[in-house]
């Protein structure tokens, strides 16, 4: 009885507000799809049909109601050399895979990995996803003449200023509508989506991927597989974050994370590339008034019929206002804050977000930057709780010594800590008091017996005073181990 | 009147501008001031980025409006914090038609016509559709 409330809240909780956000999330989603297709270096339709099934799947088993998935600028950038190298079945294969792997995720309850994954990296990677989409944008603009350019400028001040006269259209498909409109009648002969792929009025169709079923496919579409499906799940659940703290309710990440996956499952069978949750869509689909499942549904199902009745209309739509989207997709991207603040933050987090856009900029792989961010704050914290301080002071007849230790003790701080001993004084006891360190790991535990024996081999007496009681019992577990093999 | 104060505030400049007028009026009638803060969809985005977990999003949150707090409690008047979500306009104009305000208070960011047209005005829009008297402060 209460699921059966829960799914009738979630589904026709808002009804209204749903339908009409989810009608201006499609006429939003259309432009960026075909983008994003064009990016990966796919057809249009590969995007669309991404976008249309991502979006019904998810309404239906995600873990996070009003939040938009489709296929999104993150994910087509991790496609481009898979394509290029493979063609489009290893891609729909490869985005299958995404998708079990996804589901494992979610199965094994690993959504909380997130947060393992610092803000620093994650502010490195939208931002580098927003210079990434930027970029991609250029090759648009070679050998183009000042009419294109002139068809970009006029696609972004649309952008930006027609919401000061309404906000219930999107702008960015009022620009598309205006230079479409203006392209075809002034007859401008500029590039349009027609020219780099073709959009048919067709329902998506079931289908394998016409791989051959070996290790060498396995072997090939793996790497890709699994840096999508990170790359989806950590967009995905900042996403839901987001929305969870814009309609300040809660969602399910291991939920959200398994319908990913679905999501993507399905995608791929039904000729769609991966995708994942898309945050400037969810935004949109929230301030339109969309807040339950129903909002992901008419988006999705919207966004096919749009396609269905003026996929003759849509093949027309320049190349310049596409890019202008994109650019204006850059822009909102972008987290203008931190580089405003760059100077405020600590040093370390802003080389952590720094490395973390050089390293994707570089190798055009989101998931290598988010590594490398990941590994960097973990070095820079274990320098920083690393250091160790030892205070020490002699008894009246110098025959005692006592060393305070503060801070903690593991493998990256023991080289430190035996170094601030002094072994080669003739006292005859010693006494290490650790009311204020914490031993972690055996490499502690080795140095302390380290320690004890270079005392020992100066005939000092070593007495431990102040561990807590976590530290006692790991010592007690493996203490005397090291020394006793003959250290 | 004037018993029942709202404060609008974005934790800036001018909305610390607005507090001490409000506390003026409130010290005088005796009333009590609501700090109402708005997240809209930015803001949430830059915050959960920024943000280690919804807790701390929330602690730093409140560690804006900490100088305008405790303004207020030096003053000796008694004050409520509310976060809204939504567009900042709209939802202060509902809150203070719901919760039945004498007074609502709010800092100007002093834009000029373009700004305005550009940037839109929260003030202007309270101005107009809040139902009880509004002091803006500039």
């Amino acid at each position: 009885m209460n699921i059966a409330k829960k799914i009738k809240y979630e589904w026709f909780g808002n009804v209204r507000g749903d339908v009409l956000a989810g009608i201006v999330v499609a006429l939003a989603l259309i432009p960026e799809a075909i983008a994003f297709s064009i990016i990966a270096g796919v057809d249009p339709m590969v995007g669309l049909y991404a976008s249309f099934c991502i979006a019904v799947v998810i309404a239906f088993i995600g873990g996070r109601p009003g939040m938009i998935s489709g296929a999104t600028g993150a994910m087509a950038l991790l496609m481009i050399t898979l394509v290029a190298d493979h063609g489009l079945e290893y891609l729909l294969a490869a985005t299958i895979l995404t998708g079990i792997i996804q589901v494992l995720f979610g199965v094994f309850k690993l959504a909380s990995i997130i947060k393992f994954v610092p803000r620093s990296v994650m502010v490195g990677f939208v931002n580098a996803l927003a210079i990434m989409i930027f970029t991609s944008q250029l090759q648009h603009f070679e050998g183009e003449s000042w009419i294109m350019y002139s068809m970009v400028a006029l696609t972004l001040a649309i952008i930006y200023i027609f919401p000061r006269i309404t906000k219930a259209i999107p702008s960015t498909l009022v620009a598309i509508v205006v230079v479409t409109v203006i392209a075809v009648f002034a007859g401008l002969g500029i590039r349009t989506v027609g020219d780099l792929g073709n959009i048919s009025s067709q329902l998506p169709i079931f289908m394998i991927p016409n791989i051959p079923l070996s290790f060498e496919t396995l072997a090939i579409i793996f790497p890709y597989s699994l840096a999508l499906a990170i790359v989806g799940l950590l967009e995905s659940l900042l996403t839901a974050n987001i929305v969870d703290d814009m309609t300040d309710t809660e969602s399910n990440k291991n939920k959200e994370s398994r319908g990913q996956g679905i999501a993507n499952i399905v995608t791929g069978f039904f000729g769609g590339m991966a995708g994942c949750a898309m945050i400037g869509q969810s935004v949109i689909n929230v301030k339109s008034g969309g807040n339950g499942r129903l909002s992901s549904l008419v988006a999705g199902v919207f966004l096919m019929f749009l396609i269905i009745a003026l996929g003759g209309i849509v093949v027309q739509i320049p190349m310049a206002a596409l890019a202008g989207v994109m650019i204006m997709v850059a822009i909102s991207t972008f987290d203008w804050s931190s580089l405003r603040n760059i100077h405020k933050i600590p040093r370390t987090d802003a080389i952590v977000m720094i490395a973390t856009v050089i390293t994707v900029v570089v190798t055009h792989d989101l998931s290598k930057g988010v590594l490398l961010g990941v590994l960097l704050s973990a070095i820079f914290f274990a320098a920083k709780i690393s250091k160790v301080k030892v205070t020490h002071i002699s008894s009246v007849d110098n025959s005692k010594k006592i060393y305070k230790v503060h801070g903690q003790i593991f493998f990256a701080s023991v080289n430190d800590l035996v170094e601030k001993f002094n072994f080669n004084e003739p006292i005859k006891q010693v006494e290490i008091d650790l009311t204020n360190a914490h031993l972690w790991d055996d490499s502690a535990i080795g140095a302390l017996d380290k320690i004890e024996m270079k005392f020992e081999q100066n005939h000092v007496k070593v007495k431990y005073i102040g561990l807590n009681a976590e530290s006692r019992l790991l010592k007690r577990k493996i203490g005397g181990l090291s020394k006793a093999s003959g250290h | 009147m004037y018993k029942k104060i709202l404060l609008a505030t974005d934790g800036s400049e001018h909305s610390i501008r607005a507090a001490s007028h409000a506390i003026e009026i409130a010290q005088v009638k005796n009333g009590s001031i609501d700090i109402v803060y708005v997240v809209d969809g930015n803001t949430s985005k830059s915050d959960v980025l920024h943000g280690i977990d919804k807790y701390e999003v929330k602690k730093e949150r409140e560690e804006k409006f900490k100088p305008i707090r405790t303004k207020i409690k030096e003053a000796g008047i008694s004050c409520e914090t509310h976060f809204l979500h939504g567009e900042p306009g709209p939802s202060i104009v509902e809150f203070a038609n719901d919760n039945q305000y004498d007074l609502v208070v709010v800092g100007s960011r002093g834009l000029n016509k373009l700004q305005t047209m550009i940037l839109g005005s929260v003030s202007h829009k309270i101005l107009k559709r809040v139902e009880c008297p509004v002091l803006v402060v500039k």
